[in-house]
């Protein structure tokens, strides 16, 4: 076979494809990156502004970032939060379930059940924690009622110092699934005999833990938690559920993709919320930095 | 043949056997007891947000309001008249029936296209030699995980007017066009196009690294005898590439049924609107009404976990194969 021949059907094979991608995502995010430095009505983005959208961001939006409180409020110091809690509480959650799972033989069932509400929607994950909350009927005001004498019913949704972490507790009932049977794929990876020798040799199961199984297993861990870095990044489903069209009570629990959404598509205002994607971009650039330096050592690798 | 004494003695033996086997079982169930209680405590937390989210759907609006739903167990009455309610049209159009509806509409082709599509331009990253492949390869690599948000603002002015762009190039050339103005947010092409575009990077990452571990002798082998590119692609690489391209059909269905964010941008017209959509709107045009936004929540759970359970192989072989899409 010729080698024109070879390049032609190497395009014909890809082209569908690439003008997907070049349509709906390459053209796009130029022209975003473009619209942020413009303002004007509607689609017309005419007047440009420069870095103007990215400093009023930072220095003239309380709902982004307000540090006149202490401790600051905002998107920016929700997301962080959202970072810290909710990637801390998955991965160890998942590590936990993970080892204990791998000592009992209903091991398949303990993983089918955690990992189910990675199946369905965050719209209805969303749901169903709205009504664990539920001030009036919900189970969790409830089992504190019946344990603490006295207690006083909490909208937990509806209080500004609870919403967001209530949130987080939703997102982390759905992604421990996938952090738990990540984990446990990677646990049995590592060859028995490395174990057997170790408790032959008299090691605790908390040294087997914490000096064999997680040192062996801390690449899966980066992906995991590069993988929740990105899920922080996009979440929004859970926030619009349990916050409503204005995230959370006074919107003190918007995120960055929810902040993006609103003031794109609620508030018209497509130069800022250009600005607003073009961060969410930067905070993935060195993800995609590392994923590309890891692939490319892989297929020198091979 | 023994004698009955030796007989006995062999049943006690083994009984003494069954005995101390026995008690080390219980010994190490004891030992163990810890790790059985809080697995037991960890699944009953992790099932019961669920549960009580069913139970209340079968309960009467009343009951609801007045009783936490584990009275339900107490009280002992059920109903299916939620299901019956939302699935109802309401003259209005915003029935969870058509919402159902709708989201099958959507989800099938915005499957069924960027695995097909994702298949080819695979194979010819895997296999097939152009120029910037590698290059090109890279950029999707990139693409992975950019922000869909990106992307939202450019493609809905590109619906409002698709052959907008057409009507420019061949102004260029001195032509006018007099083309149809269409609006692609009033169909379903447009999200039919969006999902298949957004599912691409994923479907040719995913594909490609399972196409390049097939063995090359087969390939050469068939062109050898004569099949061209494409008959190699439909008649070899396909059908032995049928795993992976089951765990990359499930995630992208599932990743589409369960979408809300991408429906909320592109499906503006409520006759289009998918499940996630139709529940949204519940919650903020009739609040928690919990009788019926229960129901509309467990109609949208069904498929997703009908597919879970009895896919959960390639579900999980696809989890593990690509990690890097949430």
């Amino acid at each position: 076979m010729t080698h024109a021949r070879r390049n032609y059907a190497g395009w014909l094979f890809a082209l569908p494809a690439l003008l997907f991608i070049l349509i709906w995502l390459v053209y796009p995010t130029l022209w975003t990156i473009r619209a942020s430095f413009y303002t004007g009505i509607g689609f017309d983005l005419t007047r440009f502004i420069g870095l103007d959208n990215y400093t009023r961001l930072f220095t003239q939006d309380p709902y982004f970032f307000n540090s006149s409180t202490f401790p600051p409020t905002g998107t920016a110091v929700n997301n962080v939060i959202w970072l810290f809690v909710f990637t801390t509480l998955v991965i160890v959650l998942g590590l936990m379930i993970a080892v204990l799972a791998e000592k009992v033989r209903y091991e398949a069932i303990v993983k089918a059940v955690i990992f189910l509400p990675y199946a369905i929607s965050a719209t209805a994950a969303g749901i169903i924690w709205l009504f664990m909350y539920d001030p009036n009927i919900g189970l969790l005001n409830a089992i504190l009622g019946a344990l603490i004498p006295g207690w006083q019913p909490i909208a937990f949704t509806g209080d500004q110092h609870l919403a967001t972490i209530s949130m987080i507790v939703a997102a982390v009932w759905i992604q421990t699934g996938f952090t738990t049977v990540v984990t446990s794929a990677a646990l049995k990876g590592i060859p028995t005999d490395i174990i057997e020798a170790a408790r032959v040799d008299g090691a605790s199961a908390w040294q087997i833990f914490s000096r064999i199984q997680v040192p062996m297993i801390s690449s899966t861990i980066t992906v995991l938690i590069v993988t929740m870095i990105i899920f922080v990044i996009k979440v929004f489903d859970l926030i619009l559920i349990m916050g409503g069209t204005l995230g959370g009570p006074f919107g003190s629990a918007r995120v960055i993709a929810f902040t993006q959404y609103l003031e794109t598509f609620m508030n018209g205002h497509l130069g800022y919320g250009s600005a607003i994607a073009v961060i969410m971009m930067i905070l993935v650039l060195p993800i995609i930095l590392y994923n590309l330096r890891q692939f490319r050592r892989e297929e020198a690798l091979q | 043949m023994t004698a009955p004494s030796e007989r006995a003695a062999v049943a006690r033996r083994a009984a003494a056997r069954e005995r101390e086997s026995l008690s080390a079982r219980l010994v190490e169930f004891l030992n163990q007891a810890p790790i059985h209680l809080a697995l037991i405590l960890i699944s009953v937390i992790w099932l019961v947000p669920s549960v009580g989210l069913f139970i209340t759907s079968l309960r009467e609006r009343q009951d609801i309001l007045t009783s936490g739903w584990w009275m339900a167990f107490v009280q002992g009455r059920f109903t299916l008249a939620n299901y019956l309610r939302v699935l109802q049209p309401t003259g209005s159009s915003d029935t969870i029936g058509l919402n159902f509806i709708n989201s099958l509409i959507i989800t099938i082709p915005s499957t069924i296209m960027p695995v097909f599509f994702g298949a080819m331009a695979a194979y010819a990253f895997a296999w097939l030699k152009f120029r910037w492949r590698d290059t090109i390869f890279l950029v999707i690599v990139a693409l992975l995980i950019v922000p869909l948000q990106m992307t939202f603002v450019p493609v809905l002015q590109l619906y409002n007017d698709p052959l907008a762009p057409l009507r420019a190039l061949f102004g260029l050339g001195g032509i006018r066009l007099d083309l149809p103005k269409i609006q692609l947010t009033s169909s379903f092409v447009g999200l039919w196009l969006a999902h298949t575009a957004y599912g691409l990077p994923f479907a040719i990452y995913l594909l490609r690294s399972f196409f390049v571990g097939l063995p090359r002798d087969l390939f050469e082998a068939a062109k050898m005898d004569g099949s061209s590119e494409f008959g190699v692609f439909a008649r070899i690489v396909l059908p032995l590439s049928v795993p992976a391209l089951a765990s990359l059909t499930i995630f992208q269905f599932l990743w589409v049924w369960n979408d809300l964010l991408v429906a909320l941008i592109y499906a503006q017209s409520p006759s289009l609107q998918p499940l996630t959509v139709g529940l949204n709107n519940m919650l903020s045009t009739y609040g928690p009404e919990w009788d019926i936004v229960s129901a509309g929540a467990f109609i949208t759970m069904v498929v997703p976990l009908i597919v879970f359970f009895s896919l959960q192989k390639y579900f999980v072989t696809g989890l593990l194969a690509g990690s890097v899409k949430t």
